[in-house]
């Protein structure tokens, strides 16, 4: 996915009073957002706060109660055929022992683009062989997805998203357990993703990383707090109604 | 060789030994997913809920896959709405729902009148079996088999990260009853080879054997349809030989093969020293 993408209209993720419950319980309400194209924006609260609410609500996983979002203008139905949203796991939430391999891995960020018998074409391997030749995981290509280091295989998912050709990728605490290889190579890619017009939503609890690696932050704590320029929202008062008073260390 | 070829000599050994091999082959198919997804009980409780099904077919004098899929679809809906509306846990609800269903079979099968005989149903029948049961395990086995082959990517995509399959617009609820239906029209297939109680087997030792053996999806699904095949046929042989329980048979070298595996498997046998990861 070499070579930018062509930039939306408007912004590139839109959130307009965006409600969701889970069987009567509230997990986010009136929440607004606005992401332009081309940055790299961190997504912060406590266990529980709605972060992981936002992301299903952004992959479709589930329908909000009340609000809108809009994905490059679109629905996020019609998002989701043109592949525009990749969202990166927890390596913890992925069964280790799966018998796949990279490859096969990060082949599936082309399924969307596939026929229904998702056989890959020639411009499938040369996407997924880039994506991996990106993340520096060619050589390690055949080995199976358990057979890697949890750097490794949030590596591997970073190249499905790649492969992908995502213009939204939403990555779920990817700086957890990795090394600092891993944490280099992936500072490297963002800064290349905004670069190339894509919207990176980083969800994490670790304010440290924010600063160093986010242009704009949101804080989130059942509904949106506030959201903008890392410096002018990360404020202790903001900071304290995200974590409840208690606001981690830095 | 007579040992081989004698049975051949009668048509109820051939069609037994065919039919078994084909029950055999779909089930080890379908048992790689659902060893990967985790549906062991889940196959367990649809193969004893299709119970009733398969009575309720009889007495209407319709065919008993009709029943049996009907019922076995429906105890995945009551399972699935039982444990959206309480607060009691998954496992518990599928036991709870397919003895129920299992045990409305029992009833049935006493109350109502027609020539099923229960132990056909409960154990398999397998070398008594009717022209027109072979006729509708032919059917149901190419219907399995075409809908696996053709969704087998999504499917394995469905079982590894259905976060991912739903972002990039794959109709994952879709491929959740896809699998579903497709495990009731398995289990009425196995039923007739095995009988209720021993169809889970068919649906998860073949795929738990082949997982056992490799770390390639492609392969698992060769190694457990191989394994599940040479079982079925292992089985029936044995039966006839020994004059004991065909479903036993077939299970217990189904068994065996997999006490190989995890013996002797080259990375994840025991016997190499492997340990399981956390």
């Amino acid at each position: 996915m070499s070579g930018r993408l062509i930039p939306p209209a408007g912004p590139r993720i839109e959130v307009e009073q965006l409600c969701v419950d889970y069987n009567g319980t509230v997990a986010l309400y009136d929440a607004d957002l606005s992401l332009p194209p081309g940055c790299i924006c961190g997504l912060v609260g406590m266990n529980g706060a709605g972060k992981t609410t936002l992301f299903k609500a952004l992959t479709g996983f589930v329908r909000p109660s009340h609000g809108r979002i809009r994905i490059n203008g679109q629905t996020v139905l019609a998002a989701q055929k043109d592949q525009a949203v990749a969202y990166v796991p927890q390596s913890e939430g992925i069964d280790c022992n799966f018998p796949i391999s990279v490859w096969d891995v990060v082949m599936m960020g082309r399924y969307g683009s596939m026929s229904v018998l998702r056989w890959p074409r020639q411009s499938d391997r040369v996407a997924v062989r880039d994506a991996l030749e990106r993340v520096d995981l060619l050589p390690l290509a055949q080995r199976p997805i358990g057979a890697l280091s949890g750097g490794q295989r949030k590596r591997a998912f970073l190249a499905r998203a790649i492969a992908q050709r995502a213009s939204v990728l939403l990555l779920d605490e990817p700086f957890n357990g990795v090394d600092v290889r891993t944490e280099q190579l992936m500072a490297q890619l963002f800064l290349q993703f905004r670069q190339e017009g894509r919207t990176i939503l980083i969800s994490t609890h670790d304010l440290g990383h924010i600063r160093e690696f986010c242009d704009l932050v949101v804080l989130i704590n059942r509904t949106v707090l506030a959201y903008g320029e890392t410096s002018a929202v990360f404020t202790p008062e903001n900071l304290a109604r995200t974590f409840g008073g208690m606001v981690p260390k830095p | 060789m007579s040992w081989l070829l004698e049975p051949l000599s009668h048509a109820f050994m051939v069609k037994a030994l065919l039919v078994s091999a084909l029950v055999g082959g779909v089930c080890g198919l379908l048992s790689c997913y659902m060893t990967l997804k985790g549906w062991a009980l889940m196959g367990d409780a649809v193969s004893h809920a299709v119970m009733p099904g398969v009575v309720v077919a009889y007495a209407l004098g319709l065919p008993f896959s009709l029943g049996a899929f009907v019922f076995g679809v429906g105890s995945v809906a009551a399972i699935g709405f039982v444990k959206q509306k309480s607060r009691i846990k998954e496992d518990t609800v599928i036991g709870l729902v397919f003895t129920g269903f299992f045990a409305l079979g029992l009833v049935l099968v006493s109350k109502v009148r027609s020539n099923i005989d229960l132990t056909h149903i409960l154990f398999g029948n397998v070398l008594g079996i009717s022209s027109s049961d072979i006729q509708q395990t032919l059917l149901i086995s190419a219907l399995v088999i075409t809908l696996l082959l053709v969704f087998r990517r999504d499917l394995l995509l469905f079982c590894f990260d259905p976060t991912h399959a739903r972002s990039i617009g794959i109709n994952t609820g879709l491929l959740h009853y896809m699998l579903l239906s497709v495990l009731s029209l398995t289990a009425v297939a196995g039923l007739q080879t095995v009988g209720v109680i021993l169809v889970v087997a068919m649906l998860v030792t073949p795929g738990a054997t082949a997982y056992l053996l490799t770390d390639r999806f492609d392969r698992m699904t060769l190694l457990a349809i191989a394994s599940s095949v040479l079982s079925s046929l292992l089985g029936v042989y044995l039966s006839y030989w020994t004059d004991s329980s065909t479903a036993g048979c077939i299970v217990l070298a189904q068994t065996a093969l997999f006490l190989l595996a995890f013996l002797f498997a080259p990375r994840y046998g025991i016997l190499q020293g492997h340990q399981p990861q956390p």
